[in-house]
């Protein structure tokens, strides 16, 4: 596995920018574990004195319109930001690549499933999760269902790609003459050649997972108002922009470097990626 | 060609036959009834007796969904609860906006993406070209309504060159004087769609550039801006072409925060206000029409794409 993992960090080796974006990656994991020890102030504590302070010595990145220290809801809001990342990749991968590989080795399934991912996809994708969570209510696990359903549509048409491809390589058709069922096809020759083209997808879910929950946020539809995630910092400093102009800086920077972070690294996976395989991994906004 | 434009339509209309069939339940999965939600909470059971059978919503379920796609077909989306008027026309007043928003931004997308992205192959591998690919990676990672609160910070507040939100209507207002209001939402709205154009055209523009025919056109001592305008820059804009498709489906979803942060009195900030006063038949209204819109413009796109490119059917 050493082999395996030194392998996937070559294509860092050569671009500069890119390690430091899984530096970044690195950074923000750790601050998410460690926030009680990174973080001076408890994240929701108000201190009405201390309302709207410029960054300062005390407070870093200034304080919030309840004098809540900025910096340490920032650190805070890391925990959410990755746990909507995670939620939504495992989500979108657990459904997306199931349906996708069925689909490539049984046709006549695979007929009936992507048209279903069809109609989902004729639903522009705030909209289909705006709807989603209109019916299930607003909150994180409803947010990360929603989103994720916006993306096991993307996962599951760029599996099907692969492994419809994959199927009619030389050794999957040999293997098939001699008698090997779907499970021996799936496990053998299918799942360990999709591992590195999904690695990419999944970089780049995670990147967007970010941008649509802040949407969701912003529009009061994500997570609840009492958890400090970056997007509902955006969301209740918004008002006071002209104030306290540094309210906003912050949150909304945390977003645009988690999510170009993993855009940067999804990148940089893809070029290590079969050429073949290589154009179906856009790294389009859905 | 007519065989594939028939085909393609015909798949692009079972999709939406489907869709519509998932847009109709959708507003039997939401929460609560929607009649005491039109009624109040004060409503008797009669009175909801009276009005479920107004609706024909005593029907079995089948009836209702064919009797709702008669009355779509007509143009009659329902009543929105809390406006107490046609949905079609709610829908209507906020066109206007979202569609002139919607083609600024086109404009802004094209005139800024294709050219930076030909420049950008143009010097392929330059630090121009690598910085160009960064900062549009960069503009596709930024929360695009985060951006449009700074530019209301410094262009409104700030300098107080641009309105920071609203639209007053060219029908109601007259003139295109007030497409300044737009200025500032247009570009926001650009930026990560622009970047994104610009990545796909430069990708594109060195895809081409690899293929035989440009060679040839090459060796045979054509003039290299000749190469890269007539030879490759045609055909890399098919490309291009195709990913208008998508584009205009990221523009519904990013024009819904947008409008919103911009107080654009436009679809995308209806439908938010709509989910947040449980005016289901506006959002259900909503939805199908860009459903509508987005399946129509992918099949547009993709019938050009085969117009402008006749070597795709071969395949």
């Amino acid at each position: 596995m050493s082999g395996g993992l030194r392998s996937q960090l070559v294509p860092f080796a050569r671009r500069p920018i890119a390690s430091l974006g899984l530096v970044v990656l690195v950074c923000i994991v750790a601050a998410a574990v460690l926030a009680p020890l990174i973080a001076p102030y408890d994240p929701s504590r108000i201190e009405p004195i201390a309302r709207l302070q410029p960054p300062n010595a005390a407070h870093w990145f200034g304080t919030d319109q309840f004098g809540r220290d900025i910096f340490s809801r920032v650190v805070y809001g890391s925990r959410l930001a990755l746990l909507i990342g995670v939620g939504v990749v495992s989500f979108a991968l657990i459904t997306g690549v199931p349906a996708g590989v069925l689909s490539a080795l049984f046709p006549r399934f695979g007929r009936v499933m992507m048209r279903v991912i069809d109609v989902l996809m004729a639903f522009p994708a705030l909209l289909l999760a705006l709807s989603l969570i209109v019916i299930l209510g607003r909150g994180v696990s409803n947010a990360i269902l929603a989103i994720g359903v916006v993306y096991l549509t993307t996962t599951s048409r760029i599996t099907y790609g692969l492994a419809l491809r994959l199927r009619t390589e030389t050794y999957v058709e040999a293997a098939n003459s001699m008698g090997a069922g779907a499970v021996w096809t799936i496990r053998k020759h299918i799942l360990p050649n999709l591992i590195s083209p999904l690695l990419v997808q999944a970089s780049f879910v995670f990147a967007f997972a970010q941008l649509s929950a802040a949407s969701l946020d912003f529009l009061g539809l994500g997570a609840p108002p009492e958890i400090p995630s970056w997007g509902n910092m955006l969301a209740e400093g918004r008002i006071f922009i002209t104030r306290a102009p540094w309210l906003l800086f912050f949150p909304g920077l945390s977003i645009a470097i988690t999510a170009f972070s993993l855009n940067l690294v999804g990148d940089a996976l893809r070029d290590r990626v079969d050429p073949r395989f290589r154009e179906m991994l856009s790294g389009n906004r859905r | 060609m007519g065989s594939y434009a028939l085909h393609r339509t015909a798949s692009a209309v079972a999709t939406l036959a489907a869709a519509s069939v998932v847009i109709f339940f959708f507003m039997h999965l939401v929460p609560g009834d929607p009649l005491y939600v039109l009624l109040g909470d004060t409503a008797t059971p009669d009175q909801v007796d009276a009005l479920r059978a107004k609706f024909g919503l005593d029907q079995p379920i089948v009836v209702q969904y064919f009797r709702w796609l008669a009355n779509v077909a007509r143009g009659d989306f329902g009543t929105s609860i809390f406006f107490q008027a046609p949905v079609a026309r709610v829908i209507r007043d906020g066109a206007e906006t979202s569609i002139l928003l919607a083609s600024i931004t086109m404009i802004w997308i094209t005139l800024i993406g294709v050219p930076v992205g030909v420049i950008a192959a143009m010097r392929h591998g330059s630090w121009l070209d690598q910085s160009l690919s960064g900062v549009a990676m960069l503009l596709a990672s930024i929360p695009t309504f985060w951006v449009g609160l700074y530019l209301i910070l410094v262009f409104a507040a700030w300098l107080g060159w641009l309105p920071s939100s609203g639209y007053p209507s060219i029908f109601e207002q007259g003139g295109l004087a007030n497409l300044h209001y737009l200025l500032l939402p247009s570009l926001t709205l650009a930026a990560p769609n622009a970047a994104l154009i610009l990545r796909l055209t430069r990708a594109s523009m060195l895809d081409v550039a690899r293929e035989d025919y440009v060679r040839t056109a090459r060796a045979k001592g054509i003039r290299p801006m000749r190469v890269i305008f007539r030879h490759i820059l045609r055909n890399a804009l098919l490309a291009v072409v195709s990913a208008f498709g998508f584009t205009f489906a990221a523009l519904i979803s990013e024009a819904v925060v947008t409008e919103t942060v911009f107080a654009l009195p436009g679809i995308g900030q209806l439908v938010v206000q709509s989910i947040l006063r449980r005016d289901y038949p506006v959002i259900q209204g909503i939805i199908l029409v860009t459903v509508v819109l987005y399946l129509v413009v992918n099949l547009l796109v993709d019938l050009s794409y085969r117009f402008l490119d006749p070597r795709v059917e071969l395949q």
